[in-house]
C-alpha cells in the first residue's frame, strides 16, 4: 500500500522536534479558543495567519490543523459545562451533556466527549489517509470544467446544508462572491468593484472578513442581547472517570457516530451539523435507556462529540484532495495554505508530499497530545471560563483589530474590518449563516478562474461544461441540490394545505 | 410555517440593499472597457453573479412580504453604538498618528463597557498595558510594523 509509505514518511516529518512544537502550540491555542465562548477556531487560524507569514509554511499548516482538532474538543468543554455551544457543531452535546453536568455527572461527560473525539478522530484520520490518495488519483483527471462544475456543488451544497433556509444560505453565499470580484481581475489587469479606492485593488482580505464577520460581528451580536439571558457554568463535581457501565454504553457510540462524521464531513456537503443530529436521533433510537435521554444520558454526548470529531477530520479530504474548503475553519485553513504561495489539490500532493504527508501525520498526533490536555487537565480549561466577559470580548477585539493592523495598517482596512463586522451582526440577528460568506470570498475567485480557463480552451464554447461526463454529473447534482430544498418545502407545504 | 402574514419592515430594507448591490455590481460591470479575445472576459463573473444577487434580492423581497423572516428578540442600541463608538475612535487614532497602544486602551475600555462594566478609568488602564505589551510583542520580538505615535515614539 502507497499510503502506509507516505504515512511513514509523514511520521518522520511530524515527529521533528520543531514540529511536535507546533503541534503542541495549535492544540493548546485550539482547546483555549475552543473554551472560551465566542472564538472559533476560524477566527484563531484567521487572527494568526498574519503573524505567521514569516513562519515555514509545513510548522504554521500543522498549527492551523492543530488548532482546527483543539477547537472541536474545546467547544464540548463549553457546550457541557455552560448550556452554550461555542459552536452549532456542538449544539447537539449540550443538550445532554449539559443535563449530566447539572446533575452532578459533568466528569464522565467531559470524559465520554474527550475519549470519543478521540477515538472518532483517530478513525476519521486513518480514513483520510486512505481515502486521500485514491482522490487524488481521480482528482489529477479533472480538467478545468471539471473543478468548475466541483465547486457550484460546493457552492450549492455549503449554502443548502448550513442554516435552515436555501434563500438566506443563498444570499449568504453571494455577498461572499460580491466581495470575491472585488480588486484587480488577474488575467486582464481591469479593476472591479474599487470604486476607485487604491486600497481595493488587492481585493478584499479572506482574514478581514473572517476577522470582522466572527469576532466583531459576535461581539456586537452578544452585548446587543446580554439583558436578555446571562450564562451560568456549572461546577465539574464528582469524579471525572467513566464507570465500567459508561464506558459500555459509550463505545458503540462513538464508533457509530465517528462513521456518521466522516462520510458527511468528506462529502462536499460540509457541515459538522448533520452528522451530529443524525448521531443523536440514532442513539436516541438504539439505547436500552431511551428514558434517561433529556435528562442526561451519557450516549447523547459520547456520540454527537464522536460525529462532530470526525465529520472536522473528515473536512479535511476535500480541502487537502480538491483545494475545496467546506467549512468556515476549513477555509481559513486554505487561506493559509495560499499565504504561503501552495495550493491544495492533487499537485500538492506530488510536489509537496512531505508536507502533505507530515500534515496527515501530525493529525494523529494532535489527537493524541488532546486527550492527554482534556483528561487531566480539564479543569485548568474549565478557569479560562472565569474570565469576565467585559474583558474577553475586549481582548477578543483588541487582538483582532491588531491583527488586522499587522497586516495591513491603513484606516481603509479597518473600516471594512469594522463593516463586515456590522454585516455579521446583521446575519446574527436575521439568522443568515456566515460560512458561506467566506466560502464564497475564497472559492468564488478560483472558480472564476477555472470557468475562463476551460472556456478559452474550448473557444468560447459552453458546451464544454457538458460534454464532460464528470462535469456534466457534477452540475446535475447542484442543480438537484439546488432545487431539492425548494421543491421539497413546496410539497410540505401541499401537504401542510391538505391536512 | 408560522407566517405572519404580515411583511417584515427590516426584511424590507435587506432586500432592498441587496438589490443596491445587484445595481451596483451591474453599474461597475457596465463600465469595464476590455474585452476578451475569446471566452468569457472579466465582465463574464461580474453578470453572473449580480444576476445572482438579483434572484437572492426577489426571494428575500418574498420572504419579507410573507413575513417569513426569523422572530428577533428585543435589542439594546446603547453596547452597539459603544463598540462601534470605540472602533471608530481606534480609526481615528491610528489615521491621525495617535497610536496603536493609545487606541487600544479606548478600544479596551469602551468594549468593557458596552459589555456592563463601570470602572472606565480601570478598564483603559488595563487596556493600555495590553497596548504596550502587544507593541512591544509585535514590534520588538516579531518585528512587525506597527502604528506609531507620541506614546510609541518613547518607547
Amino acid at each position: 500500500m502507497d499510503a502506509f509509505l507516505a504515512l511513514a514518511n509523514g511520521l518522520t516529518i511530524a515527529l521533528e522536534p520543531m514540529n511536535l512544537l507546533f503541534a503542541l502550540i495549535g492544540v493548546l491555542l485550539g482547546t483555549a479558543v475552543g473554551v472560551l465562548p465566542g472564538i472559533g477556531p476560524a477566527l484563531t487560524v484567521a487572527l494568526l495567519l498574519p503573524i505567521t507569514f514569516q513562519l515555514d509554511p509545513g510548522g504554521s499548516i500543522i498549527m492551523f490543523a492543530g488548532i482546527y482538532y483543539g477547537g472541536m474538543y474545546g467547544g464540548s468543554t463549553t457546550s457541557i459545562l455552560i448550556n452554550t455551544p461555542g459552536e452549532s457543531a456542538s449544539m447537539v452535546t449540550a443538550l445532554e451533556g449539559n443535563k449530566m453536568a447539572k446533575a452532578g455527572r459533568g466528569g464522565p461527560a467531559l470524559a465520554t466527549a474527550a475519549i470519543g473525539s478521540f477515538v472518532a478522530g483517530t478513525i476519521a484520520t486513518i480514513g483520510l489517509a486512505f481515502l486521500a490518495p485514491y482522490l487524488v488519483d481521480i482528482a489529477i483527471q479533472f480538467g478545468p470544467e471539471d473543478y468548475f462544475a466541483l465547486m457550484c456543488v460546493a457552492f450549492v451544497t455549503v449554502s443548502a446544508t448550513f442554516g435552515d433556509s436555501p434563500i438566506r444560505g443563498l444570499t449568504s453565499l453571494f455577498i461572499g462572491l460580491m466581495l470575491g470580484l472585488v480588486g484587480i481581475d488577474l488575467l486582464t489587469g481591469q479593476a472591479r468593484m474599487t470604486f476607485g479606492v487604491p486600497e481595493l485593488l488587492d481585493g478584499v482580505e479572506v482574514t478581514t472578513l473572517a476577522v470582522g464577520l466572527f469576532a466583531i460581528g459576535e461581539a456586537l451580536y452578544v452585548a446587543s442581547r446580554r439583558h436578555i439571558q446571562q450564562e451560568t457554568l456549572e461546577p465539574v463535581r464528582g469524579s471525572l472517570w467513566m464507570t465500567k457501565q459508561d464506558w459500555g454504553r459509550s463505545w458503540k457510540a462513538w464508533i457509530r457516530g465517528a462513521l456518521f462524521g466522516f462520510p458527511i464531513g468528506a462529502l462536499p456537503a460540509g457541515g459538522a451539523e448533520i452528522p451530529t443530529f443524525l448521531s443523536y436521533s440514532t442513539e436516541r433510537r438504539l439505547s436500552k435507556h431511551p428514558e434517561e435521554f433529556g435528562t442526561g444520558a451519557i450516549e447523547g454526548v459520547a456520540g454527537p462529540e464522536a460525529a462532530n470529531n470526525a465529520a472536522a477530520a473528515g473536512t479535511l479530504v476535500p480541502l487537502l484532495t480538491l483545494g475545496l474548503p467546506t467549512s468556515a475553519t476549513a477555509a481559513m485553513m486554505l487561506a493559509g495554505f495560499q499565504q504561503y504561495g501552495l495550493n491544495p489539490g492533487p499537485l500538492l500532493f506530488a510536489e509537496r508530499p512531505d508536507l502533505v504527508w507530515g500534515l496527515i501525520a501530525s493529525l494523529f498526533i494532535a489527537n493524541g497530545m488532546l486527550l492527554v490536555l482534556n483528561l487531566p487537565l480539564v479543569g485548568l480549561w474549565v478557569r479560562l471560563l472565569a474570565i469576565p466577559q467585559p474583558w474577553l470580548y475586549a481582548g477578543i477585539l483588541v487582538f483582532a483589530t491588531i491583527g488586522t493592523i499587522a497586516a495591513n495598517p491603513s484606516p481603509v482596512e479597518l473600516m471594512m474590518l469594522t463593516a463586515f463586522g456590522v454585516l455579521g451582526f446583521i446575519m446574527r440577528r436575521f439568522d443568515y449563516p456566515i460560512a458561506p460568506v467566506v466560502v464564497g470570498l475564497i472559492l468564488g475567485p478560483i472558480a472564476e478562474s477555472q470557468l475562463r480557463r476551460a472556456l478559452s480552451i474550448s473557444l468560447g464554447d459552453p458546451m464544454v461544461l457538458l460534454q464532460s461526463p464528470i462535469s456534466a454529473t457534477l452540475l446535475a447534482i447542484a442543480l438537484i441540490a439546488l432545487v431539492a430544498p425548494f421543491v421539497l418545502k413546496g410539497l410540505g407545504r401541499f401537504r401542510a394545505t391538505e391536512d | 410555517m408560522n407566517a405572519s402574514h404580515r411583511p417584515d419592515v427590516p426584511g424590507l430594507v435587506i432586500s432592498l440593499i441587496l438589490f443596491a448591490f445587484a445595481g451596483l455590481i451591474w453599474w461597475d460591470t457596465t463600465n469595464v472597457q476590455i474585452a476578451s479575445a475569446y471566452g468569457p472576459g472579466p465582465t463574464a463573473m461580474p453578470y453572473i453573479v449580480g444576476a445572482g444577487m438579483l434572484l437572492i434580492a426577489v426571494g428575500n423581497l418574498v420572504l419579507a412580504l410573507r413575513g417569513d423572516f426569523p422572530a428577533r428578540d428585543s435589542l439594546d442600541w446603547k453596547p452597539i453604538l459603544l463598540i462601534l463608538g470605540g472602533m471608530a475612535v481606534l480609526i481615528a487614532l491610528i489615521s491621525y498618528g495617535g497610536g496603536l497602544i493609545p487606541a487600544t486602551g479606548i478600544l479596551f475600555a469602551a468594549v468593557s463597557a458596552a459589555f456592563g462594566r463601570r470602572a472606565f478609568v480601570t478598564d483603559l488602564i488595563i487596556g493600555l498595558v495590553l497596548g504596550l505589551l502587544i507593541y512591544v510583542l509585535f514590534s520588538k520580538l516579531l518585528a512587525l510594523s506597527l502604528p506609531m505615535g507620541p506614546i510609541e515614539r518613547l518607547i
